[in-house]
């Protein structure tokens, strides 16, 4: 089996260990890994603030770069919610239909598709919390949202309890939104950042050192709040626990 | 209304810095009904099965609405209440205006009613010598302070007791050292009653209008709505002409999902059904249009017409918890407020559809399952389409969508970032005007080689 | 009323609905949420709605335990002729009349178990106001005269016959203030309901 790898933007950039785990699992798992070299970002940000014309360029380069693939799969559950459901600003051609819907997140891919459940390289020792994003919660339906009434499931849990030493440790608001957003970030930065803080502390209260997640992009922003407020939490893809690295050095990343 | 445009964040920010009692209490009151709220929900098997008949009861009411209305007037009337129809919140106030005239009343005692508060009533009765009071606690309190309601359900949740008990004190004589709930709530009780009754009108909105009956529906926890309709004798309902459903069968659905929805309680205290006047008085209905058949005709936003004000999608804002609804600075805060406003004036709330996170929860508790996110989605592609952005913001975006096109600018830009951060001091880059990120957060750790750079290295052959 | 207006807004209202959505009448849900004894999930919701009920199995023993709840109340006022209170009540009354009343009694048509409520008309409160401006609340019902659910409860309401018809479920009560609960916001402080079938009166 042959997928695209899709790399996000910002994972490119900040995050690429998050890559890296992303492609070396995927080929533990014995499936043959591609990365298209052209691939820039796959338009959300502008999509979110409603600018169809100034997404449609790279919704557009996105599509160019995967057709063809008979999976695409990411490390990002907004950047792929963007994808398979709001990625309209092009033209719904039978090529961008294709690409669209052949796109998943890592753990719906590894858990729908892929359907593993054995991960016996990998070891994990320390207390975490996993952060499920609105985004796989609401829009890749790979948790049950809290406020939707039915029989609880979380695909991520389920792949990480897989993981020998693993300590899942609830909180108390799980699903409640990180306070990223996006632009909103920036553009809503007191609610943004009280969000984060409120997030934060809810995870360090109940006992958790790491945060481990399907989206970076939520653990940028909480990232940087425990940061500055000079707390020990770390921060994770699952992809990397998964795959049992790499985890970031610090040569390899400046600190601003 | 074409008045200045709303910034939600900046008075978000003001709410959120004014103090640490404050939001934090604002958000624990509000989550707590949410808490509440999904554990009403969960004793019922059927609940995610009601949300769906409650959407198709309101979707198909919507879609036959002239007939439900000419179905409620014919058995309202037939009961003996007067009928009356208003195109706009003007003609609605003078409506109101006119039957109180004609009846000599002086003194108005009125219940909550959102559709009053959107047609501005209050200042335009008052400027013509009638006197009204609020017999909601939370909508008195915020009379008394001259704020409009900060949450549809609760107005005054925004208000910590000390906050009440200074306003209570200046406003009705009250002990302003004393801020128990209880000596506040029966300070007002006693301070009320005589209003009650020397009022010459009652006037109410109306939950649901029901048009099998000619009925309509107020529910409420203190009694306020049945005190104004039991003892003065004319009684005036003002009903948004989006609140009918056929008959008493779907109106059971609405009425074991609102207050669980709100505040996570089984019914209000009291569930009241107006069939005619009562006996020894008389009965006014005004069937209000207000933007609402302009709304019906609109494919992206109609559904947010099914919305019954429970205030569930406010509760469970992360957003709006944080916040407040004063930042909304209309009658309709929260995420129903997002999607409502900008239909009333595009440019005013311009901006109100990024105070979201688009987290999604708003649509997931709504009980009506209007796509609150989704539209919240659509109004910012309006915005942006009709060039409401500010300007640095649309030009951030030119360039953003620019360079993200093109592979070859990507990576130069990537790279830029890396070289340049190295090079900025921290007093540019932590700059509270310069850089918004900055002001809570430290950087992201930019690495030195991109995943694409490691993958040339190691993996392309 | 307004033609004008009326014809407009059906107008407006016709010009822009979408296409018709279908409707189908609701499959029974008269079961929903009810499970094990009715009496003693109504019993129980009461109880969590800030009132209180009590086994009643004479009049007497009903007026006894109205004045040993409310000892200090002065006007005693009964819409049931099961029960003389000391103030009299005809549906012509002026509702103004009631405003001193500490306590209310009132016959219930039916409680709903779902949620601990009773339903009370017009024509069980003969004044409207009695319901409300009453300080104290004492509910007399027949507990065989109890449905489970709002869906069966709406099926018993006969609007067509009562022009104010109310799910009364304990008594007034507000949260606005700091999220505190208090009873009492404005109408009934107090919510009693007695277990007793109704006596035929000779």
């Amino acid at each position: 089996m042959k997928v695209g790898l899709f790399i996000p933007c910002f994972v490119d950039a900040v995050y690429p260990e998050v890559g890296i785990a992303t492609l070396q699992l995927l080929e533990r798992l014995g499936v043959e890994v591609e990365y298209p070299l052209n691939q820039t970002c796959c338009g959300q940000p502008m999509a979110n603030e409603g600018d169809q014309k100034d997404s449609a360029g790279a919704e557009a380069n996105f599509v160019e770069n995967f057709k063809g693939y008979e999976y695409i799969v990411g490390p990002s559950g907004s950047c792929v919610a963007h994808v398979r459901h709001f990625m309209d600003a092009i033209p719904y051609t039978p090529e961008a239909a294709n690409v669209r819907k052949r796109t998943y997140e890592l753990v719906e891919f590894i858990t729908d598709i892929l359907k593993i459940t054995e991960f016996p390289w990998a070891e994990f020792n320390h207390p975490l919390t996993i952060h499920n994003s609105c985004s796989a919660i609401r829009s890749l339906n790979i948790a049950k949202p809290s406020e939707v009434m039915g029989k609880h499931f979380d695909k991520t849990a389920d792949l990480l309890t897989k993981v020998k030493g693993i300590e899942l440790v609830p909180i108390d608001r799980y699903d409640e939104c990180c306070g990223f957003g996006g632009t909103f970030c920036v553009t809503d930065e007191a609610v943004s950042a009280s969000m984060g803080q409120d997030k934060n502390a809810d995870i360090e209260r109940h006992g958790a050192k790491y945060v481990v997640s399907t989206d970076m992009s939520c653990l940028m922003h909480m990232q940087g709040i425990a940061r500055r407020n000079k707390t020990d939490l770390q921060f994770l893809h699952v992809a990397q626990i998964l795959n049992n690295g790499p985890f970031v050095s610090d040569e390899n990343s400046i600190k601003a | 209304m074409c008045a200045k445009k709303i910034h939600p964040e900046e008075r978000a920010a003001e709410f959120l810095y004014k103090d640490n009692i404050h939001e934090p209490l604002h958000d624990m009151h509000l989550w707590a009904s949410r808490m509440k709220r999904d554990e009403q929900a969960a004793n019922i098997p059927e609940w995610e099965e009601f949300r769906d008949l409650a959407s198709e009861i309101k979707r198909h009411t919507l879609t036959n609405l002239d007939h439900y209305l000419e179905q409620f007037e014919k058995n309202a009337t037939a009961k003996g209440a007067i009928v009356h129809w208003a195109r706009d919140a003007e003609e609605h106030n003078k409506t109101v205006y006119e039957i109180l005239k004609s009846h000599q009343v002086t003194d108005v005692i009125k219940s909550k009613s959102m559709l009053q508060e959107e047609c501005n009533m209050a200042p335009y009765l008052e400027e013509r010598g009638i006197v009204l009071t609020e017999s909601d606690l939370g909508e008195r309190i915020q009379q008394l302070d001259h704020e409009a309601p900060s949450h549809i359900v609760v107005p005054a949740v925004h208000k910590t007791k000390e906050d009440i008990a200074a306003l209570f004190a200046k406003a009705i004589g009250t002990d302003p050292n004393n801020s128990d709930p209880h000596y506040l709530s029966e300070s007002m009780r006693q301070h009320a009653r005589p209003i009650f009754m020397k009022a010459q009108a009652g006037m109410t909105g109306a939950n649901f209008a029901v048009a099998e009956t000619g009925s309509f529906v107020v529910c409420t926890n203190e009694g306020n709505a049945d005190i104004g309709a039991a003892v003065p004798p004319l009684h005036i309902a003002s009903i948004g002409i989006e609140k009918l459903v056929p008959t008493l069968d779907d109106l059971s659905i609405f009425i074991r999902m609102l207050s669980r929805s709100a505040l996570g309680s089984k019914i209000t205290q009291y569930t009241s059904h107006f069939t005619g006047p009562r006996s020894g008085g008389e009965l006014h209905i005004i069937l209000t249009d207000n933007g609402r058949s302009k709304r019906l005709g609109m494919p992206d936003f109609w559904e947010s017409l099914k919305c019954i004000k429970c205030g569930a999608c406010m509760n469970t804002c992360p957003v709006y918890r944080r916040g407040s609804g004063m930042a909304y600075n209309y009658t309709y805060s929260g995420p129903i407020g997002i999607i409502l406003d900008p239909s009333v004036d595009e440019e005013r709330f311009s901006e109100l559809p990024y105070h979201s996170s688009l987290c999604g929860s708003c649509s997931q508790v709504c009980p009506v399952k209007i796509d609150i996110a989704e539209q919240i989605r659509k109004w910012r592609r309006v915005m942006a389409a009709h060039n409401r952005l500010p300007l640095t913001r649309r030009l951030a975006f030119k360039v953003g969508g620019y360079v993200l096109a093109n592979p070859k600018l990507f990576r130069m830009g990537e790279a830029g970032a890396y070289e340049g951060l190295k090079l900025m001091p921290d007093f540019m880059i932590y700059n509270k005007l310069l850089n918004a990120w900055g002001r809570h957060r430290e950087m992201p750790p930019f690495a030195k080689e991109t995943f694409r750079d490691w993958y040339l290295k190691n993996k392309k052959q | 009323m307004n033609s004008e207006a009326r014809e407009q807004i059906l107008n407006s209202i016709r010009n822009n609905k979408p296409e018709n959505v279908p409707y189908s009448p609701l499959r029974d849900f008269s079961s929903s949420g009810v499970e094990g004894n009715i009496l003693e999930l109504f019993k129980k919701h009461l109880k969590e709605a800030f009132a209180n009920w009590h086994e009643v199995n004479t009049m007497d023993e009903a007026i006894s335990l109205i004045h040993q709840l409310h000892p200090d109340a002065k006007v005693i006022c009964s819409a049931t002729p099961e029960i003389t209170g000391n103030r009299p009540i005809h549906a012509a009354d002026d509702p103004h009349s009631l405003e001193d009343v500490d306590v209310g009694v009132i016959r219930a048509k039916f409680g709903v178990a779902e949620n601990g409520a009773v339903w009370l008309t017009q024509e069980d409160l003969i004044v409207n106001a009695l319901g409300f401006l009453s300080q104290h609340l004492i509910i007399l019902l027949d507990p065989d005269k109890i449905v489970g659910n709002m869906h069966s409860a709406y099926k018993k309401v006969e609007l067509e016959k009562h022009n104010y018809g109310c799910f009364m479920m304990g008594p007034s009560a507000t949260a606005d203030i700091n999220a505190v609960h208090i009873d009492g916001a404005q109408g009934a402080r107090s919510l009693n309901v007695f277990f007793i079938k109704q006596m035929t009166i000779v």
